[in-house]
């Protein structure tokens, strides 16, 4: 309280000194110890209040931990100080904000989801299993997962690379304005629409019946204007400066794009592609609609129903028995496991493939 | 097996706006030809235009003609990848291949077109970069990233990255502008010997250089900021530096314009 005053008071006696680059700081303990004082506060508070949430509590000792921070740095360091404190509690609220959930969703997850899960449950199916019995497993749900995920991308991602390399590359004028359009469109569509036009064409006109293959094509459909949005983002990067060199050796384009282009972003190419695959893995309802869901193996993807993670968790649900919201946790945590990952895959690829600099 | 390059009636575009206007010029086989003139006067764009790179900018356009013994660049049916295996470029920013170790950048040119002999491989890459005054430099690093190069050293990299592929015309933008003096004198040097085998256009901001370097200079200006550039004449170096025929050469020569 007295720093503003004594600046004052130095200002009228003499002289400033050209440059402040020392003030006077808290001693490091000064925030711990406030942290401490406002928990105390906030439990007192609401113990007192009778608030019988303890988010309340929290939210009281987070608002005081604030407040008190901001009071005391103005006073001692300055505003400027108060207002670097301020924003870092801001920041550190926001990312807990984001965090809770996440954690908590995990948390719950693992530790509801590894009551049954072992070596058994995830090498045996359901077989002929009664639903409301313990036992039984997910080998044939992620069977199905595998085989429906890994057919939907080797249709989606050669599509939508070649699309996205055609947009950057190649696209001028209407044709590109009109992929672009239609691209923007498929984006939006939901699950359950992708899933009904497979149905409605594949089943219900061409008469085929459930099997996995009908479910990678409505899967398909939904990571398509994934991956092209996002490897068009990276092509773009691309500078063109080094396609320039390449044609200036008399290099074709087509080989350009392929040994310069693609190279030189295709770790960023293979993140787009994963994050596409993880996202699609989750997908229930197409699945539900065309591949039905199974309780034994189907190693064939072309014929007959599967089952795949999403769904079984679903059905298991569905049955309302202990020893079926055990398996639907497990499997679950299964899923969450599997798109993990798959997503350190994508970091990883994108580390090792990016472009290095130094020696 | 080095080239006579004719233009006649050449202009550039870069959507609506028009670059360079009207430009003709003979460039002799087996000479070095410098380009002189202030800058954004489009030396870089007429030196484009001369390997088709011109037309890779979005919305960069091209009409006149471009002989080259006899052929026109711009006419029907002709491969504009052809025409840059024929007419190699250094520009005048280095852009080495950033995914590529120094080795493969050299062979680039050679690989992505499929035409070689593992064997020679290893002779033209040292070769070339002898050439281009790096072997010293990086042969114990063959095999790491060229862009972990200084800026003058990927420059000298991407001069032996296009003499690799043999060209019978090297055009240069402003090669030596990243060197120092002592690889902007191997550089020159270099000129000097592959004017034996191939045509060679310079582009510089150096008077000096293009005095030292060059048969015949080109000077270009603009009329006015915004107009077209415009190429004002061209001849023999020691004429132009000594007694050019039109005015403003001189002034821009000795250090009086604008
Ligand atoms: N990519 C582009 N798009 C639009 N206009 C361009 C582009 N590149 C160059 N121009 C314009 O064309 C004209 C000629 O440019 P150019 O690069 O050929 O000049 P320059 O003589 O090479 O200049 P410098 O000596 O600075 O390199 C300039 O007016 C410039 O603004
Ligand atoms: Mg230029």
């Amino acid at each position: 309280m007295t720093v503003a005053t004594s600046h004052r008071h130095r200002k009228v006696a003499e002289p400033r000194p050209p440059l402040a680059l020392k003030q006077s700081r808290l001693p490091r303990w000064t925030l711990p110890v406030l942290a401490l004082v406002a928990v105390g506060a906030g439990c007192g508070i609401g113990l007192v209040a009778g608030l019988d949430s303890t988010v309340q509590w929290g939210l009281i000792a987070a608002l005081l931990f604030v407040l008190a921070t901001y009071l005391l740095t103005t006073a001692v360091e300055g505003t400027r100080q108060a207002k670097d404190r301020l924003a870092t509690s801001a920041v550190w609220t926001a990312f807990l904000l984001a965090v809770v959930p996440l954690a908590s969703l995990l948390w719950e997850t693992v530790a509801r989801g590894t009551k049954v899960l072992d070596g058994y449950f995830l090498s045996h199916s359901m077989g002929t299993l009664p639903d409301a019995l313990p036992g039984g497993g997910v080998y044939h749900a992620i069977i199905g997962t595998l085989e429906q995920v890994g057919l939907a991308t080797l249709i989606a991602a050669p599509l939508g690379l070649l699309t996205a390399i055609y947009l950057v590359e190649y696209g001028r004028g209407r044709l590109a304005k009109v992929v672009t359009f239609f691209v923007d469109v498929m984006t939006g569509i939901p699950s359950i629409v992708a899933g009904l036009f497979v149905l409605s064409v594949w089943i219900l006109i061409l008469g085929f019946g459930p099997s996995g293959f009908a479910g990678s094509m409505a899967l398909a459909i939904l990571m398509m204007p994934v991956v092209v949005r996002s490897t068009e983002e990276m092509l773009k990067l691309v500078p063109n400066e080094l396609r320039e060199a390449s044609l200036a050796l008399g290099v074709p384009k087509w080989r350009t794009i392929l040994k310069v282009v693609l190279p030189t972003s295709i770790g960023g190419i293979t993140t787009g592609v994963m994050l596409a695959i993880a996202r699609i893995t989750g997908e229930t309802a197409p699945v539900l609609l065309l591949v039905w869901g199974a309780k034994t193996i189907n190693n064939n993807p072309f014929d007959g129903a599967q089952q795949s993670l999403p769904l079984y968790v679903f059905q298991q649900w569905q049955q309302g028995s202990d020893a079926s919201y055990d398996r639907a946790w497990a499997a679950a945590l299964v899923l969450i496991a599997f798109v993990m990952v798959l997503n350190l895959v994508a970091r990883g690829i994108a580390r090792w493939k990016a472009p290095k600099a130094g020696r | 097996m080095a080239k006579r390059i004719d233009v006649s009636g050449l202009n550039a575009y870069y959507g609506a706006h028009k670059a360079i206007d009207d430009i003709s010029m003979t460039i002799e086989p087996r000479s070095v030809t410098a380009f002189i003139g202030p800058s954004g006067c489009g030396k870089s764009t007429f030196l484009r235009t001369l390997n088709r790179m011109h037309e890779v900018t979005p919305g960069g356009r091209v009409e006149g003609k471009v002989l080259l013994d006899d052929e026109n660049l711009y006419g029907a049916g002709v491969d504009p990848v052809a025409v840059r295996r024929t007419v190699g470029m250094v520009f005048q920013r280095p852009n080495p291949f950033p995914t590529m170790s120094i080795f493969d950048n050299v062979a680039a040119g050679l690989r992505l077109n499929g035409k070689y002999r593992k064997s020679e491989l290893k002779d033209i890459v040292e070769r070339s970069l002898k050439g281009a005054n790096l072997w010293n430099e990086v042969k114990d690093r063959l095999n790491k990233p060229g862009s972990g190069l200084s800026g003058g050293q990927q420059q000298r990299l991407c001069i032996a990255r296009a003499i690799a592929v043999e060209p019978q015309v090297l055009l240069m933008d402003e090669p030596c502008s990243a060197l120092d003096p002592i690889s902007t004198l191997a550089i020159e040097d270099l000129i000097g010997e592959l004017k034996e085998r191939f045509t060679i256009v310079i582009v510089t901001h150096n008077m000096q250089q293009a005095a030292r370097v060059s048969d015949r200079t080109a000077f270009f200006n603009l009329a006015a900021v915004g107009k077209p550039g415009k190429l004002i004449e061209i001849d023999e170096t020691e004429r132009i530096f000594s007694n050019p025929s039109v005015q403003a050469t001189e002034d821009y020569i000795s250090g009086r314009f604008g």
